[in-house]
């Protein structure tokens, strides 16, 4: 793997007994979407803020586009702007307000913070309530005021932790569209998120945590073909008197769940549609779907710690 | 509160690098602003100005029917009194920390609960610049609310007096003014220094109050209890008068407030020569009643205002630990 930005090597959080984070190795590519995933309270957040060395760690190296967080923490979060969780804004500021102290704390200068200001609000559909204040912001509309502020300060990283939390399907969709377009710009973008699914689909690699380590990291492919290995599973809707007899003839078929009246779900080893069709039309049955579905996330964390369990 | 643990491996090299003041400026700018355009510090502005004009009202008339040939009419003008209205001093004392409480008690645990916390300190500052913009921009709204108080007073004296304030008045009422600041410091630390310790804001300002309402009702009167069960228990041991008046005194001067009553007797009352007991072989040759030059006055007083100065950094450096050893995260 070459030229990590982001490079954690055991990265240990304790507090008091519990350990937060626990020898943690993370490594984040440059111009990346990285979603580091799993359940609240995996030390999702912890390892966020040593990133930012908002958080000491007690042992263990981290280096951040090539710097210590703890030993430089003004380069490093001079290069990383951060979306905190339940971001919150100055309610008696207007949103330009509040993005201009921040633009000035960044160090951008006054002649240029108000042009990149109104071409941020533009671009992410806020630019007729710069002027209003943010008491009035819905929560949707001060997760973009946070997006707007990164794409001001233009850093090279991008961190944020749960974005589409609170926010409505729809509203997430958007935001994550939004996310996705940083990328474009250059940026590596590290999400955390227990919303697995949600945000699959724009990570290019995750890492899914579990108690403190990252106990999986891949693609979702990688992740589904090492957890699952070259299994399918295919959704059935047929009706007909012995459906499920039928089913467990075919070879290759793992597990058969029947979900309601018409409704099965088949594990296989293969694709093994052809055979489903044939074998339902056989035993009398009128076969009314048939699909392939794909592994969500979901589906991987979930086995994947079902079998930790089994095994220990 | 959850402090991290700092067992640290590789102790050496964590240096941490660049200015811990970068954004002061910025920061203690935004506080000021936001302070001075509050409601909270309108209502208090109001009542202390009606309050001010009020007590120097009464001061005039008091002083335009006894001491019509003080040398010091200006700097009695803040201390005159008519029962039942206390003087523009005593309304002080007691504004100053309320008001210096009410700037700072939710420093901290305001960014906390408005969750602007993490979002700020992920800029490229240190937490040091923030406690202390914080601080710098109480002190200086403190600042500017006595002065013009002061100049309201004095313009007030003007006016009604017809004589203008001699420069020694002048200089003392500065004097007194700086003094009445490092007082106003010292609350202003507790305040944040709360706001910091507590995570709610009404717990934080609660605390604070408390405390100031200690020092300025119980501490008299619980010294006064504990001085006399301690004369009384020891009666077999030689304790004279003088020294239960000592201890009474050194007591009392845990209290700030005491500490500010002495800096302002001495500095306003130029013929206050001793702020303790004082024996009569030691007032042999003295001229009782003439005022002291202002260099003396001040000399008397000047460990009390060290020691304000040093209770106000001290509070602000227990604050500043405290805020650098707290988790970001609620």
């Amino acid at each position: 793997m070459t030229d990590p930005i982001i490079e954690a090597h055991g990265l240990t959080k304790r507090y008091g007994d519990t350990l937060a984070v626990d020898h943690l190795d993370l490594r984040v590519r440059r111009n990346e979407i990285f979603g580091l995933l799993g359940p609240n309270g995996s030390g999702k957040t912890t390892t966020i803020l040593m990133m930012l060395g908002l958080t000491e760690p007690t042992t263990g190296q981290i280096r951040v586009a090539g710097r210590d967080p703890m030993r430089e923490p003004l380069e490093v979060k001079r290069r990383v702007g951060y979306v905190p969780d339940a971001v919150g804004f100055y309610d008696q500021l207007s949103a330009e307000a509040n993005l201009e102290y921040t633009a000035r704390l960044a160090g951008i200068p006054r002649e240029e913070s108000g042009q990149r200001i109104a071409a941020a609000l533009r671009s992410l559909g806020l630019d007729g309530v710069g002027s209003k204040q943010v008491r009035a912001f819905s929560r949707g509309m001060c997760q973009r005021l946070a997006l707007a502020e990164i794409l001001i300060r233009r850093p090279q990283i991008a961190i944020l932790d749960e974005p589409t939390v609170g926010l409505d399907p729809e509203g997430a969709r958007e935001f994550l569209g939004m996310i996705r377009e940083l990328k474009k710009d250059g940026l590596t973008v590290l999400l955390s998120s227990h919303l697995l699914d949600q945000v699959q689909t724009i990570c290019d690699r995750v890492g899914l945590f579990h108690r403190g380590r990252i106990a999986l990291e891949g693609t979702v492919q990688e992740l589904s073909r090492t957890v699952l290995g070259n299994s399918y599973r295919i959704a059935i809707e047929a009706i007909g008197p012995a459906v499920d007899a039928a089913l467990s003839r075919i070879s290759g078929v793992s597990a058969i769940e029947q979900r309601d009246k018409r409704r099965y779900r088949v594990e296989a080893l293969r694709d093994v549609r052809p055979d489903i069709s044939e074998a339902i039309t056989e035993s009398g049955g009128k076969l009314l779907g048939l699909t392939l579905e794909e592994w969500s996330l979901d589906d991987i964390y979930t086995r994947y710690f079902e079998r930790v369990r089994q095994a220990a | 509160m959850t402090t991290s643990t700092r067992d640290i491996s590789s102790g050496s090299g964590r240096q941490r690098e660049g200015s811990p003041w970068t954004g002061l400026p910025t920061i203690a700018l935004k506080e000021l602003t936001d302070q001075l355009g509050s409601a909270r510090i309108r209502i208090l502005a109001a009542l202390i100005i009606l309050t001010a004009i009020g007590a120097t009202y009464i001061a005039i008339q008091e002083l335009k029917q006894t001491v019509a040939e003080d040398p010091f009419i200006f700097l009695r003008l803040l201390t005159a009194a008519r029962d039942p209205l206390p003087s523009f001093l005593s309304f002080l004392t007691l504004f100053v920390p309320l008001t210096a409480i009410t700037l700072g008690f939710d420093g901290i645990n305001g960014e906390r609960s408005r969750r602007t916390l993490p979002r700020i300190l992920a800029q490229p500052i240190y937490r040091d610049a923030l406690i202390l913009a914080k601080f710098l921009a109480g002190l200086a709204t403190l600042a500017v609310m006595l002065l013009a108080l002061w100049l309201l007073v004095t313009g007030l004296g003007l006016i009604e007096l017809g004589v203008a304030p001699s420069g020694e008045e002048v200089l003392r009422g500065l004097a007194f003014l700086a003094v009445t600041l490092a007082y106003a410091g010292v609350w202003l630390g507790l305040a944040l220094l709360c706001s910091v310790l507590f995570r709610q804001p009404a717990t934080s300002a609660l605390a604070a109050v408390s405390v100031w309402l200690v020092f300025a009702f119980l501490w008299p009167v619980l010294i006064d209890v504990g001085t006399q069960a301690l004369q009384l228990k020891s009666l077999g041991f030689q304790t004279s008068g003088l020294d239960v008046a000592q201890l009474q005194l050194a007591l009392s001067r845990i209290s700030p407030n005491t500490i500010f009553g002495e800096v302002a007797l001495a500095l306003l009352h130029p013929a206050t020569r001793s702020l303790g007991p004082i024996l009569f072989s030691q007032l042999e040759g003295a001229v009782l009643g003439t005022p002291l030059p202002f260099s003396q006055s001040l000399m008397l007083v000047w460990p009390q205002i060290t020691g304000l100065v040093a209770a106000m950094i001290a509070i602000l450096t227990v604050t500043y630990i405290s805020f650098q050893r707290q988790e970001i995260r609620s």
